[in-house]
């Protein structure tokens, strides 16, 4: 047991899964020598050698079509995106090939890859590089979207992405790379893929929410349970797609309001599925409308008003009152 | 001295069989007799078969296909070159080869038909399924060649085709890249048939030809008569054989014809006239490798009509199976498109899948 930060334990995943599987390659731009931009390939190309550390040309698409030949043949390539702001390049690779090549074969090859990538906003970046797009890739049936939120579940989240037979889109929070630290089991550890996790248990109020906004959103819950004297269960969805409507569902029957929290542009986003669902499953249970703290419809603010434009525990936490109060 | 030539290169031009049958003997490669009429027979298997699709498909019995009618030597020849343990990698005009490496003539009807059961590809064959996105396979290729050489089959090599039109998108050229820069044994196949749909080879790519783009990704590019069966078998064993030697990557263009239209849904007379069409009918693969078995003492008009009897016949028959299928009879369930989207059991899927069949009952259809 060590306390890690969640770029060490991304990258104790990767070693961990390197050791024990031969099949697993990591691929990507400066990935090797250079241990990956954010530092989270570090140390690889050393343990394991270039043929298994592969720095690639700069070319998101090839990335991705070569890593999907290598999942073919049998290997487990780990592809990392720069920056998921680049990853769009890819799309086509992942919408056209890899999420379709199970059924195109009707179950006689799957695509075992993830792609990595850093995403989301808070760290002061240059121009595409703090969006948060999960909406792109859980939109295609075939493929996973998980997003870890801390060091711990990003561990046991990524090794399962890596020993899942399906091709899953792993979205880093970067803006939570190095902001803190939690015991990272030196053991084996991994979470089922397509299941949230409830991270406070409460009565009252539901809160959803995924990845980086997991923070500030915990913040909020804290401040406004112990101000209102409220019990507010918190879920961390982890996996956008498959979602595991069932948790957010079961938890709204119980409180009958809910607030969902995330880092994506309002249109389209996971909280609208999420919404949906309780639509579908929960409507009758409701006592107030679900309310969403979003980013608004805008291209991400560059980063002296980034701050303005992402949701804030202050923000997150007044929506929660006008649920509670409606 | 200031300037200097820093680098040059040419692009030869292969044919080993001209249009009347006559062989250059020193390009000849030294096949036995069966391997050159299972050569021929390949051919006429894959015309016979596309031949039949465009009356079933202008008889409303088969949906929208790509008839690869003019271009069989192409995929014949490169299968024909390859190895058992090899990788197809192809685009969408290879039927010939395709039938060839072992695919069921019942998979491609089927698939062909709009049917998911078409997709039940012969993997074991070390084929992948035809490919939709124009381009897309070329990094699957180069993939799969990396994988071959990490997981010490030594021998084994890619073969991986596309048209003319995709050499303009990005996945071709970041593709060849990465093959260069990883010296991945694999076989670039271009069929320049021409035409993309409606835009001529002179409007996709200023280059004089297809194959100098290799010289760029620091590997060679030949040319050849995409018609002369044998001189796309030789270009493939030559590239092939350095696959295998650890000397990397090769870009065959094969200068061919797509003698029908880009697919059924497509009118050739919109965009080009006859004549093209008409010499290039002088140049058919077919016919031409036909005269070249004739000169050997190896075919004769008999053994023609005994070879078109059989392909019928199986033609015939595989038709006759396929147009069986009907979704709701033997096996052929509604709901099969559930199947193969997650490799893992999935609640979601499971419900909706569930409320799928729920409606059918409803409405009275295959309930």
């Amino acid at each position: 047991m060590a306390r890690l930060n969640m770029v060490q334990a991304i990258n104790l995943a990767l070693r961990q899964e390197m050791e024990h599987d031969r099949s697993v390659l990591v691929m990507g731009e400066d990935v090797g020598r250079d241990g990956g931009v954010f530092r989270v390939t570090d140390g690889l190309v050393d343990a394991f050698g270039p043929e298994r550390v592969i720095d690639t040309p700069l070319a998101e698409s090839a990335i991705v079509g070569t890593a999907i030949g290598m999942a073919v043949a049998g290997l487990r390539p780990v592809a990392e995106m720069q920056f998921s702001g680049f990853s769009y390049l890819m799309l086509p690779q992942l919408e056209g090939n890899a999420s379709r090549l199970r059924s195109r074969t009707q179950g006689r090859l799957g695509v075992p890859l993830v792609v990595r990538m850093p995403y989301g906003g808070g760290v002061r970046a240059l121009e595409h590089h703090s969006e948060s797009r999960e909406t792109l890739y859980a939109h295609v049936p075939g493929v996973k979207v998980v997003i870890p939120s801390g060091p711990r579940n990003a561990r046991a989240l990524l090794v399962a992405a890596i020993r899942d037979p399906d091709p899953v889109v792993f979205m880093e929070p970067k803006h939570s790379y190095r902001a803190f630290r939690e015991e990272v089991p030196d053991e084996e550890e991994t979470l089922p893929i397509g299941e949230a996790s409830v991270v406070r248990e409460g009565t009252d109020l539901t809160v959803v929410s995924w990845g980086a906004m997991m923070r500030p959103t915990l913040e909020a819950v804290d401040t406004v349970a112990a101000a209102r004297g409220v019990s507010v269960e918190l879920i961390d969805l982890l996996t956008i797609a498959p979602m595991d409507a069932t948790t957010v569902v079961e938890s709204v029957r119980k409180t009958g309001r809910c607030v969902v929290v995330q880092e994506a542009p309002k249109t389209l986003g996971p909280a609208s599925e999420i919404i949906a669902r309780i639509n579908e499953r929960a409507l009758l249970y409701l006592e107030a409308p679900v309310a969403r703290v979003t980013l608004p419809d805008v291209v991400t603010p560059y980063f002296a008003r980034e701050k303005l434009f992402l949701p804030t525990p202050g923000r997150i936490g007044r929506a929660m009152e006008r649920t509670l109060d409606f | 001295m200031p300037q200097s030539e820093v680098a040059s290169f040419t692009v030869s031009h292969l044919q080993v069989v001209d249009e009347e049958g006559r062989v250059d003997a020193a390009l000849e490669p030294a096949l036995e007799p069966e391997q050159l009429l299972g050569i021929y027979r390949a051919m006429v298997r894959a015309r016979e078969a596309d031949q039949r699709m465009l009356k079933l498909q202008r008889q409303g019995r088969l949906g929208t296909f790509p008839p690869c009618t003019g271009q069989e030597a192409v995929s014949v020849g490169a299968a024909f070159a390859m190895g058992e343990r090899d990788w197809m990698v192809p685009a969408y005009r290879e039927l010939g080869g395709r039938l060839a490496r072992g695919e069921p003539l019942d998979l491609t009807l089927t698939y062909y038909n709009g049917y998911e059961e078409g997709s039940h590809y012969p993997v074991e064959r070390r084929i992948l399924p035809t490919q939709v996105i124009l381009g897309s396979q070329v990094p699957h290729a180069v993939g799969l060649a990396y994988a071959m050489r990490y997981q010490g089959e030594e021998d084994t090599a890619v073969v991986c085709f596309n048209g003319d039109g995709a050499t303009s998108q990005g996945d071709f050229h970041e593709g060849l890249n990465f093959a260069g820069v990883w010296r991945a044994p694999v076989v670039f196949i271009c069929q320049n048939n021409g035409w993309a749909i409606s835009i001529p080879r002179s409007a996709q790519t200023g280059s004089a030809t297809i194959a100098q783009k290799a010289i760029a990704y620091g590997f060679p590019g030949v040319q050849v008569d995409g018609n002369d069966v044998l001189a796309v078998y030789r270009a493939t064993s030559e590239a092939l054989a350095r696959a295998r030697a650890g000397e990397g990557p090769t870009l065959i263009e094969a200068v061919t014809y797509r003698l029908m239209m880009h697919t059924t849904a497509d009118d050739p007379k919109k965009y080009r006239g006859s004549e093209e069409e008409e010499r290039w009918w002088a140049r058919d693969p077919i016919p031409r490798f036909r005269r070249y078995l004739e000169g050997k003492g190896l075919w004769d008009d008999d053994r023609q009509q005994a070879l078109l009897d059989e392909l019928k016949r199986e033609v015939d028959e595989a038709v006759q199976r396929v147009e069986q299928m009907a979704v709701g009879r033997d096996g052929v369930k509604p709901d099969a498109p559930f199947d193969h989207v997650y490799g893992t059991e999935n609640e979601e899927v499971a419900a909706q899948r569930a409320a799928f069949l729920d409606e059918l009952k409803l409405e009275g259809t295959h309930g």
